[in-house]
C-alpha cells in the first residue's frame, strides 16, 4: 500500500502534524490478565458513592426508570449510539427517532423536532446560531439565569466572527430582569437576533416567558426557551407562549445521571424555521408499494452535502439516548409524566417547608418547581462536610457564579419523586448541625 | 440548449431580464437539469438590498443545496410565491414560472455587462 502510495515509510502520512503536537510514548502500565483487571476495576467502581442522599439537580435530575427502557434499550438490533448513515435500511430505527420527534413535538408545542443533539448545551447554542440565521443578525441575549455551562458553550460557539453574545442580568427575585432586557431591545443600532431564557431557570425558578417572548418578537428577534422536559407536563409548553425555538436536556427523560453524559439535546422550532434547524430530521412517507415508510429527510441542508454552508458542523445524533426517551415517555405516558412533575413539586414544597422550619430560607422570592437555592454560611464547607456524612447538598452556586456574592452562601437544592421523607431528615438535621 | 436570447447570463448559471430598471431573475435550463428535481427554493423578504454577488437565497434539489447569488445589485420589489407549493416550476418551466426574484436595479444598465446567450453556452461547453 505504501508503494501505491508513492511512499516509503507510515510516518510519512504524519509529517502534516507539527512535531510539537504529536503523541509522545503512551505511558501505559503492563499487560494484566482479565481476572487482576476485573479485581483492579472493581476496586474503582467501588470507590462511586450509590448510597447518597442526592439534592443535586443543576440540569441533570435522578428519577425512576421503568425497567421496560433498559429492556428496549439492550435489543441488539437498537444497541449502537451511533446514527444510521444508510438510513433506510434501518427502519426499526428511524421509526423510533420519528417517534421521538413526535412525543417532544407534543412536549414542547412546536411542530418541528430535530433527532436530537449531544446535550442540552449544544442544541442551546445550536438554537441561538438559528436565531442569527434566521434573522440575518448577529446579536443574540441570554439570561445569566441560563445554565451557566450552556451559556460557555453558546459563547465557544459565538467566539469566531462577528456573532455578540450578551448576558441579560437577573433581579433580586433570582428572575431574568426584563426592563433589562427591554433597553438591551431598544437599542436599534445593534439589532437582536434572538432572546434565550430558562424555564425553570438555572435557580430553579419560573422565569416569565411569555413577556419575554413578546418583548422580543415587538424588536423583530426570534424567542428561544431553555426547558427541562419533565417539567413540560405541568408547566406551560414554549409553543403555547411563543417560543419560536425550545432547546433542553433530555436526560431527564429515562437516562441516568452519568459523569459527563451521554446525555441527550432537545432542539424542535416553528415551521417558519424548518430549514434553519440543524441535525437529522426523519420524516415519514410511503414506499413505491403504499406501505409506510419512514426517511431521512431534509438531507441537503447538513454538512456531508452542503459543505460549509450547512446549517451545523454536526450531523449525527444521539440515537441510543433519543430510544431511551422514547421508551421512557411510552412507558409513563402523559399521566405518568405529569404524576412525576408533581410528585418531584410536592417534595420540593415539603422539601421547603422541613428547612424553613430548621431556620434555612430560600435565596430567591420567585416561584419555583422542584429546585430552588437556600442560604447557608459557609456553604462550601457545610457541603463538603455533608457530603462526608452521606448527604449530597445540592450544589453551592458559587461554583457557577464565583463573582455573585449575593450567591457565596447559596446551595441550589431539587427533589423529585425519588425524594423521600429520611433524605430530607438528614439533610435538614446534617444542615441544622452544621450552622449551629 | 434553451437559451433565450432576450436574456442575460452569469457564470453561476443565472439569468436576468431587465426591463424598465427592473431585473428579474432566475436560474438557466442547464443549471435545473444538473440540479435535478427541486424540491425547495428559499427567497429573500421584500424590501432586502442585494448588493452584486450577495447571496440571496439557496436552492435545494434531491441531491443538493446552491446558494443563489444576486447577478446585479438591487432592492428585492418582488419573489415569486408560486416556488413555496411548486418549486418543480424551476424545472419545467425556468425561464417563465420559475423566475426567482424582481430586483429594483441600482445602476439600470447594471445588466448589459452580463453575458448575452452565446457567450454563456460557450462557457458551459455546449
Amino acid at each position: 500500500m505504501l508503494a501505491a502510495l508513492g511512499l516509503d515509510s507510515v510516518e510519512q502520512l504524519f509529517d502534516d502534524i507539527p512535531e510539537s503536537v504529536r503523541a509522545r510514548d503512551l505511558d501505559l502500565p503492563e499487560p494484566r490478565s482479565e481476572l487482576t483487571l476485573s479485581h483492579d476495576l472493581a476496586a474503582l467502581a467501588a470507590r462511586n458513592r450509590v448510597d447518597l442522599a442526592s439534592f443535586l439537580g443543576a440540569g441533570v435530575y435522578q428519577h425512576y426508570i421503568p425497567a421496560a427502557v433498559d429492556t428496549v434499550l439492550s435489543r441488539g438490533e437498537f444497541y449502537t449510539a451511533y446514527t444510521p448513515y444508510q438510513p433506510e435500511i434501518s427502519q426499526g430505527t428511524l421509526q423510533t427517532i420519528y417517534e421521538f420527534q413526535s412525543l417532544i413535538a407534543e412536549l414542547v408545542g412546536l411542530p418541528v423536532v430535530s433527532a436530537s443533539h449531544y446535550d442540552g448545551a449544544s442544541a442551546t447554542a445550536e438554537a441561538a446560531l438559528m436565531t442569527v440565521r434566521a434573522t440575518r443578525r448577529d446579536r443574540v441575549l441570554i439570561s445569566r439565569a441560563v445554565h451557566p455551562h450552556y451559556v460557555e458553550t453558546t459563547r465557544t460557539y459565538f467566539a469566531a466572527g462577528t456573532r455578540e453574545l450578551e448576558e441579560l442580568p437577573t433581579r433580586a427575585d433570582g428572575t431574568t430582569d426584563l426592563a433589562a432586557l427591554e433597553s438591551a431591545l431598544a437599542d436599534t443600532d445593534r439589532p437582536v437576533a434572538g432572546v434565550i431564557l430558562g424555564q425553570p431557570n438555572a435557580f430553579g425558578l419560573l422565569d416569565p416567558m411569555a413577556e419575554a417572548a413578546r418583548l422580543a418578537h415587538a424588536a423583530g428577534a426570534l424567542f428561544v426557551a431553555v426547558v427541562e422536559p419533565v417539567s413540560l407536563a405541568v408547566l406551560a409548553p414554549p409553543g403555547e407562549y411563543g417560543a419560536d425555538i425550545a432547546a433542553g436536556e433530555g436526560q431527564p427523560l429515562g437516562i441516568a445521571p452519568q459523569y459527563g453524559g451521554p446525555y441527550l439535546g432537545l432542539l424542535a422550532c416553528s415551521q417558519k424555521l424548518l430549514r434553519q434547524i440543524p441535525g437529522r430530521l426523519v420524516g415519514r412517507t410511503e414506499d413505491l408499494d403504499g406501505r409506510r415508510a419512514f426517511v431521512m429527510t431534509l438531507r441537503a441542508r447538513e454538512q456531508d452535502i452542503r459543505r460549509d454552508k450547512a446549517a451545523s458542523n454536526i450531523c449525527t445524533n444521539q440515537a441510543l439516548c433519543a430510544l431511551a426517551a422514547t421508551a421512557y415517555l411510552a412507558t409513563v405516558g402523559p399521566h405518568g409524566l405529569h404524576d412525576v412533575a408533581a410528585a418531584g413539586a410536592a417534595a420540593a414544597g415539603r422539601l421547603e417547608a422541613a428547612l424553613a422550619d430548621a431556620g434555612i430560607e430560600r435565596v430567591h422570592a420567585a416561584p419555583y418547581l422542584n429546585e430552588f437555592a437556600i442560604r447557608v454560611p459557609d456553604a462550601a464547607a457545610v457541603h463538603a462536610q455533608l457530603l462526608d456524612e452521606g448527604v449530597l447538598a445540592g450544589l453551592p452556586l458559587a461554583r457557577w457564579y464565583p463573582d455573585d456574592p449575593d450567591l457565596a452562601d447559596a446551595l441550589l437544592v431539587c427533589a423529585t419523586e425519588l425524594t423521600t421523607a429520611e433524605d430530607i431528615d438528614r439533610l435538614v438535621g446534617g444542615l441544622g448541625e452544621a450552622i449551629a | 440548449m434553451d437559451l433565450p436570447e432576450s436574456l442575460r447570463y452569469t457564470r453561476d448559471h443565472e439569468w436576468v431580464r431587465a426591463e424598465d430598471g427592473e431585473a428579474v431573475v432566475g436560474i438557466t435550463a442547464y443549471a435545473a437539469e444538473e440540479l435535478g428535481d427541486v424540491v425547495f427554493v428559499e427567497l429573500p423578504e421584500i424590501g432586502r438590498k442585494l448588493t452584486r454577488d450577495e447571496t440571496f437565497g439557496v436552492i435545494e434539489s434531491v441531491k443538493t443545496a446552491s446558494d443563489l447569488f444576486a447577478p446585479v445589485a438591487g432592492e428585492v420589489v418582488a419573489i415569486n410565491d408560486a416556488l413555496g407549493d411548486d418549486p418543480e416550476l424551476v424545472n419545467s418551466e425556468p425561464y417563465e414560472g420559475g423566475w426567482m426574484v424582481r430586483l429594483r436595479l441600482d445602476d439600470p444598465a447594471a445588466a448589459d455587462a452580463l453575458m448575452d446567450a452565446a457567450a454563456y453556452r460557450e462557457s458551459v461547453g455546449g
